[in-house]
């Protein structure tokens, strides 16, 4: 049987076990299961020394889970440290200017560090902190990861290595700067690509040598169970204060959620809320490079296939060989090959729609929302909007869009001057 | 009786072990694999372990990787390598080979596809570095339906409960990773890897081999006092990187490099 065969037979055991279950409506839409599958992705694929740790770490989450006294902490921490909860602010002049749907930004930009991952790394800390590890570990692409491990690192007084594609060291120089007056030593990975997918690979090397007394806080959504799972718990702080606070301001759930998807956690911390709302539509905007037609982007869900990569089976770039190929993008959060198996997933359920933004396309929005509302986004949220900005005039104004605005783009101003032609 | 089990019953009825050594399929060029998997079979070794180049060899150090990535220069398809263990098994219908490498590639080419290529290839064993027990099911069917084991790792941490899960399912060899880290790591613990063995002596009649972190005459002759087999990988790829630029002169080195290791562990 070719892999292609397997996959759609898998898919229909999987659309016959979502029938049996009711899972038309999602209303009872749980997932992973016990072993960390989402349908047919998911699981947990890596060296047999890390299966310990592994399990470790699933065991340790699941008590904490349930531990109001932890969560007790993580909120405190989330509500002093981070600044949470984080606005949900009426673009107004967006609106206007655009003439359709109402456009809603959910401000991780405001939080500490400036983006969305730090609220996944005050959660993994505290676990690290529990487990007894005084060493933690990261990758990162655009840096931003990276400086919200750091900076838990120096609060709770741990070590940090942080891995990054040398590539990345290059073209976010500010955020490496930041590593380190934090206190961590940044490591740039020469192998591969040089980007994001190298630093994981290198991350977890790292973790097989010092697993005993290292904790690998995992940036995204992806990687193996359990972490797109803990992750994704923890980002969903996002889409539960938007929930609220969307029914505070207008008294009803949103039309449209909107994000941009690199490993997927600042989407999923957005949509996994409203999964069960089945009348909320969520729109997954990845890396589209120069175009999806030339093969140079970053859009695995929209132009990939079913593989295995990084500890888990998701939607890659990679040839016809399996060769995970290399990936582009303008913004280096996004410049990655796979993405988060639950995002595989809920393509596949067609719960989540998925589409690309060019690198052009992504430069622009930067713009226009800088100009227009005096936010300057992330080169990564800069794909958001720029779904936005194509979608909400076709939309009546009735309608509610919220983008998850889920950094700012201080980062990326160099590159952006670089693009535009400007020496700084 | 498999090849596998032909190879390591001889070195074992011998008090001796068996020399298992491994190369990327396609470093530092197409052409040395053959002529190299010859010499070190020619020199003792009697298992060759076949690597598959992979774009991201997540759990290879820094030699292993770089040999995968000279072979990807080359552009080096799975294809090609059961070629090559076709082009071996026309001089040599003795010595192992076992394909080793990341479940991407087996899935890129279907299981069941790579199953009979890998049978009729010739091919006695498959290690799959990611490919855990718990999601190995459908692939280890396959390949038992073909007559071709598929190896399991034991690791440092791996919990009793775990390994008798893991041993229940093994086939061909056992794979014991004597240390924590990528291949090619520097920091085995010898008298660690000893009792741990002997442990799992009780809990299986497979043959232990032990990898990682074996790198010359003297690591391979103490692991040899206790192991029935001794795997030598980063050690040996990285001698064949520094001949890149001679790749004529690989063969020989490679045979000399086992010979020592051969010699070594036949005095243990
Ligand atoms: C501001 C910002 N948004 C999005 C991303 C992409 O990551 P994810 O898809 O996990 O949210 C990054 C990653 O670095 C980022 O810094």
């Amino acid at each position: 049987m070719s892999r292609e065969e397997v996959m759609s037979r898998e898919q229909t055991q999987q659309s016959n076990l979502e029938a049996a279950a009711g899972m038309v409506s999602f209303a009872d839409y749980n997932f992973p299961d016990e072993r960390g599958h989402f349908g047919r992705f998911g699981g947990r694929f890596v060296a047999e020394t890390l299966t310990h740790a592994l399990d470790d770490l699933d065991r340790v989450y699941r008590t904490l889970k349930a531990d109001p006294a932890f969560q007790r902490r993580i909120d405190r921490d989330l509500a002093e440290f981070v600044g949470r909860p984080s606005p949900l602010y009426l673009a107004e002049r967006m609106t206007r200017e655009l003439g359709g749907a109402k456009i809603y930004l959910k401000r991780e930009d405001l939080n500490h560090t400036g983006a969305h991952k730090v609220n996944n790394t005050i959660g993994q800390a505290l676990l690290a902190q529990h487990m007894g590890k005084r060493r933690i570990i990261a990758e990162t692409g655009a840096g931003q990861h990276g400086v919200a491990s750091a900076t838990v690192a120096a609060r709770l007084g741990m070590e940090c290595v942080v891995y990054m594609g040398a590539e990345d060291v290059e073209r976010q120089s500010l955020n490496v700067y930041r590593m380190k007056l934090l206190g961590a030593r940044v490591v740039p990975v020469q192998s591969g690509s040089r980007t994001l997918k190298d630093a994981l690979n290198e991350a977890m090397r790292d973790w097989v040598t010092n697993v005993d007394d290292t904790h690998y806080i995992i940036g995204t959504v992806a990687g193996p169970h359990p972490y797109p799972a803990l992750v994704r718990d923890f980002q969903a702080v996002i889409g539960r204060e938007t929930r609220e606070q969307c029914l505070v301001a207008e008294g009803r759930l949103p039309d449209v959620l909107v994000a941009c998807v690199g490993g997927g956690s600042n989407a999923l911390g957005l949509f996994h809320p409203f999964i069960r709302d089945a009348g909320v539509r969520m729109v997954g905007v990845e890396a589209g490079g120069d175009g999806l037609a030339t093969g140079r982007h970053a859009a695995p869900l929209c132009a990939g296939v079913p593989g295995v990569l990084h500890g888990n089976r998701t939607y890659l770039m990679e040839d016809e060989d399996g060769q995970i190929i290399s990936t582009h993008s303008i913004s280096a959060g996004l410049d990655y090959p796979g993405v988060g198996p639950e995002h595989a997933f809920l393509k596949d359920l067609g719960r989540a729609e998925y589409v690309a933004v060019t690198d052009d396309e992504a430069l622009r929005a930067f713009h226009h929302l800088t100009r227009t509302e005096g936010i300057m986004p992330a080169l990564e949220t800069s794909h958001a909007i720029a779904w936005v900005m194509e979608h909400a005039p076709k939309m009546d104004s009735e309608q509610i869009i919220v983008v998850n605005l889920s950094g700012r783009g201080d980062k990326d101003i160099l590159t952006v001057a670089r693009h535009d032609g400007i020496e700084l | 009786m498999s090849r596998l089990t032909e190879r390591f019953a001889e070195r074992m009825a011998a008090k001796s072990s068996a020399l298992v050594t491994y190369l990327v399929a396609g470093d530092p060029t197409p052409e040395v694999t053959v002529p190299a998997m010859h010499a070190l079979a020619r020199a003792g070794s009697d298992v060759i372990e076949l690597g598959i180049p992979f774009s991201d060899p997540e759990a290879e150090g820094a030699d292993i990787q770089a040999g995968c990535e000279r072979a990807l220069m080359h552009k080096v398809r799975l294809l090609d390598v059961l070629d090559m263990v076709v082009a071996f098994r026309k001089q040599d219908a003795r010595t192992a080979v076992v394909l080793m490498g990341y479940l991407n590639s087996v899935e890129a080419m279907g299981q069941q596809r790579f199953a009979d290529a890998a049978a009729e290839a010739g091919v006695d064993g498959v290690i799959l570095v990611n490919l855990p027990p718990e999601e190995a099911d459908e692939l280890r069917q396959a390949l038992a339906s073909r007559g071709v084991d598929l190896i399991f790792l034991l690791a440092p941490t791996t919990t009793d409960e775990r390994a008798q899960h893991i041993l229940a399912r093994a086939s061909g060899f056992v794979y014991y990773v004597s240390l924590k880290g990528p291949t090619g790591s520097a920091n085995l613990d010898v008298e660690g890897v000893r009792k741990r063995l002997d442990q799992l002596r009780t809990m299986t009649a497979l043959p232990l081999a032990v990898g990682f972190g074996i790198r010359d005459g003297v690591t391979a002759r103490a692991v040899a006092g206790f192991a029935d087999g001794v795997v030598v990988g980063s050690a040996l790829v990285r001698r064949m990187g520094e001949l890149a630029a001679e790749p004529a002169a690989i063969p020989a080195a490679a045979a000399a490099f086992a010979a020592e290791l051969r010699a070594a562990m036949d005095a243990a």
